[in-house]
């Protein structure tokens, strides 16, 4: 469960469902108002290359050219600063003697680099054990909120049983609620689990059920699926293809890319969480590494602090450089991304 | 797709239904599919919020029966001396974010849109520090905040021949250094939402106002601002909303100190549902939830009418 109000992924998604490159579906079966819409939006991506607010006239003009030059230049130093900055101190020290990191912190290696922090931090300290829970807890968080969105949205959206608007209903109703109001009676009932009869607290499903209940998820995949192409259905329908059969082999590999945004959402949304599962995990063996880590505070010595900082912060890091294009788009579409 | 619609519907008038043919029509794997999404949100989601509403109104400690005691929880929390300073805080932090978070993104993006080589880079950059995991951008930042004369910003603000200043240590620039820092977590994203909002302002509105002379401030004034309206009015609805909630930083920052400079509402609520080890005050906490909730749905219905407005128009 992410702390973040459900409505503000709803409405993102409800305001850029349209614009949006990633939630077409993979044929031509876009409703005649979205392909118009799709076909100025590639104009003007198109033109956009060419054009923005300055047109290749006013970038002739020397008044405009050179403050608007100075002005990039600025916020390149800017954004290097605030946005590489931080990130840059951060794998400095991780690699510095605490002496030296508390006396002149703005120094580069004034006394050497001390790699043996990282080596420390990852054996004696064991951040080996909660890297692996993090990977645990976004494992398992995406499995089930992969199966529960595809399931649930072919229901809703492809079988649509007479009950499917009363589900549809219930499920979109809790966009509105914030997640606030689930905090409490969510923990009492992860205590006290119905059917299970013994309490969920310290084993991971007390974070990867209630993560499963995402009517965001809910809400992309069924209008994915509502604009793929209902003859596809009919067709594998009389060739004898049963419900099973129709989700497994038509469904669910028309809906990958729908499934993928799904994905880096559920992923991003576990490796970000810490509200809940320092409720629920209370045990260091089982924690993450985003509630280990501010208790791991007074315990150890500075320089391998920083150095577990360090390494919790790199797979986000290199995911993100990998997957840079996929990242940006999900956040313009989303911003779930956004904590 | 008639002959294909014709057996099913002189099916639902001749048959009657019974179970046998409700099982023949898919029924069963209709419901079998259901199950993960019945299950998982009626469980963790529809219950818990009837929960949240019973409980409201409950005296309950999970040891004894669960009372009925009507308004008291409201009551209850309405009357604690910390109910109005965690408003006034909430507020705060919303007002500072709006002042300090608002403007820096829609800058940033105006300017980064025009942007004509390495843009790539420039948004890459903007967005790292939405990658750093929150808890981590906290933990860091609270080193960064050390308020001795060799804490970091204090070192930097040296090179600018400014004293050490006390950050999180003074309760007047505890709130302020705490939405610093909130500021720098999530203008990335709100900067990649305006950047992908400047490219859908069609060309040809430029083109017109360049047939009649405006010059690039008047095009940002008269076109770009004006087409951004709508994305304008969606980041700052959601804005209040999302720091209505905000946790995160004033519990690992300050623990809402010095002084419950920086105690929220949800902090607030988590004080009274989880501090005692005892038990906690679960209806108090339920009850200060749902009027949190309640103020924030106000607040999503009017967005949600005002967007219905823009969009008609």
């Amino acid at each position: 469960m992410s702390l973040t109000p459900n409505l503000v992924e709803t409405a993102r998604v409800i305001e850029t469902a349209d614009s949006t490159a990633l939630l077409a579906p993979p044929s031509q079966t876009i409703p005649a108002k979205g392909r118009a819409s799709a076909r100025r939006r590639i104009q003007a991506e198109a033109e956009a290359e060419d054009r923005g607010i300055v047109s290749v006239a006013d970038w002739r003009r020397r008044h405009v050219r050179w403050p608007l030059n100075a002005g990039h230049s600025v916020l390149l130093v800017a954004l290097v600063v605030t946005g590489l900055g931080p990130i840059l101190w951060l794998a400095k020290s991780a690699i510095t003697p605490t002496q030296d990191t508390l006396r002149t912190p703005m120094l580069v290696f004034p006394h050497g680099v001390d790699l043996q922090n990282l080596a420390t931090a990852w054996t004696t300290v064991h951040i080996d054990v909660q890297f692996v829970n993090t990977l645990w807890v976004a494992l398992g968080s995406w499995l089930l909120q992969v199966l529960v969105a595809a399931t649930g949205g072919y229901v809703l959206s492809v079988l649509r049983p007479k009950y499917a608007a009363v589900i549809n209903a219930l499920v979109l109703g809790t966009l509105f609620v914030p997640a606030v109001v689930l905090l409490v009676p969510l923990y009492l009932t992860i205590l006290h689990p119905p059917l299970i009869g013994t309490s969920l607290i310290n084993t991971y499903w007390a974070v990867w059920l209630p993560a499963g209940a995402n009517a965001f998820n809910i809400l992309l995949v069924k209008r994915f699926f509502d604009n793929l192409p209902r003859e596809v259905f009919e067709a594998a329908r009389t060739d004898g293809a049963g419900p099973v059969r129709l989700f497994w082999s038509i469904v669910l590999p028309m809906s990958r890319p729908i499934l993928g945004v799904v994905s880096v959402f559920a992923i991003i949304n576990a490796w970000k969480d810490y509200l809940w599962p320092l409720l629920v995990l209370r045990d260091p063996a089982v924690q993450p590494l985003s509630v280990r880590l501010p208790t791991l505070q007074q315990a150890i010595q500075l320089d391998v602090y920083l150095a577990a900082l360090a390494i919790s912060t790199l797979i986000p890091i290199v995911l993100f450089l990998v997957f840079q294009r996929m990242f940006l788009r999900s956040a313009g579409l989303g911003g779930a991304v956004k904590g | 797709m008639a002959v294909l619609e014709t057996p099913r519907a002189s099916h639902r008038v001749r048959v009657r239904r019974t179970p046998l043919t409700w099982l023949r029509g898919g029924g069963l794997s209709n419901l079998l599919f259901a199950v993960p999404l019945l299950f998982v949100f009626g469980a963790f989601s529809w219950w818990p919020i009837v929960q949240a509403i019973v409980m409201s109104f409950q005296k309950t400690n999970l040891v004894t029966p669960a009372l009925f005691v009507g308004l008291d929880n409201f009551a209850r929390v309405l009357g604690d001396p910390l109910f109005l300073t965690a408003v006034r805080n909430t507020g705060y932090f919303a007002l500072l974010a709006l002042f300090l978070g608002y403007p820096v993104p829609l800058v940033v993006a105006v300017l980064l849109s025009e942007v004509r080589r390495w843009k790539g880079l420039f948004s890459a950059l903007a967005y790292l520090p939405v990658v750093v995991p929150p808890v981590v951008a906290v933990l860091l930042w609270k080193f960064f905040y050390d308020a001795s004369p060799t804490g970091v910003f204090n070192v930097v603000l040296g090179w600018f021949g400014i004293g050490p200043q006390p950050w999180i240590q003074s309760a007047a620039s505890a709130m302020p250094s705490l939405v610093l820092e909130a500021t720098w977590a999530a203008a990335g994203g709100t900067i990649i939402i305006y950047l992908a909002a400047l490219t859908s302002v069609a060309p040809e509105l430029y083109d017109a106002a360049e047939v009649d002379g405006a010059s690039v401030w008047q095009k940002i004034w008269h076109v770009t601002l004006p087409q951004l309206r709508g994305v304008l009015l969606i980041t700052l609805i959601l804005q209040i909303i999302g720091t209505s909630q905000v946790f995160l930083e004033p519990f690992l920052f300050t623990g809402g100190g010095p002084a419950n400079s920086t105690i929220t509402i949800l902090q607030l609520i988590y004080n009274y549902a989880f501090q005692n080890s005892l038990g906690g005050n679960y209806g108090a906490a339920t009850a200060l939830s749902i009027m949190l909730a309640v103020f924030l749905a106000v607040l999503s219905f009017v967005y949600f009418r005002v967007t219905k407005a823009w969009s008609t128009n």
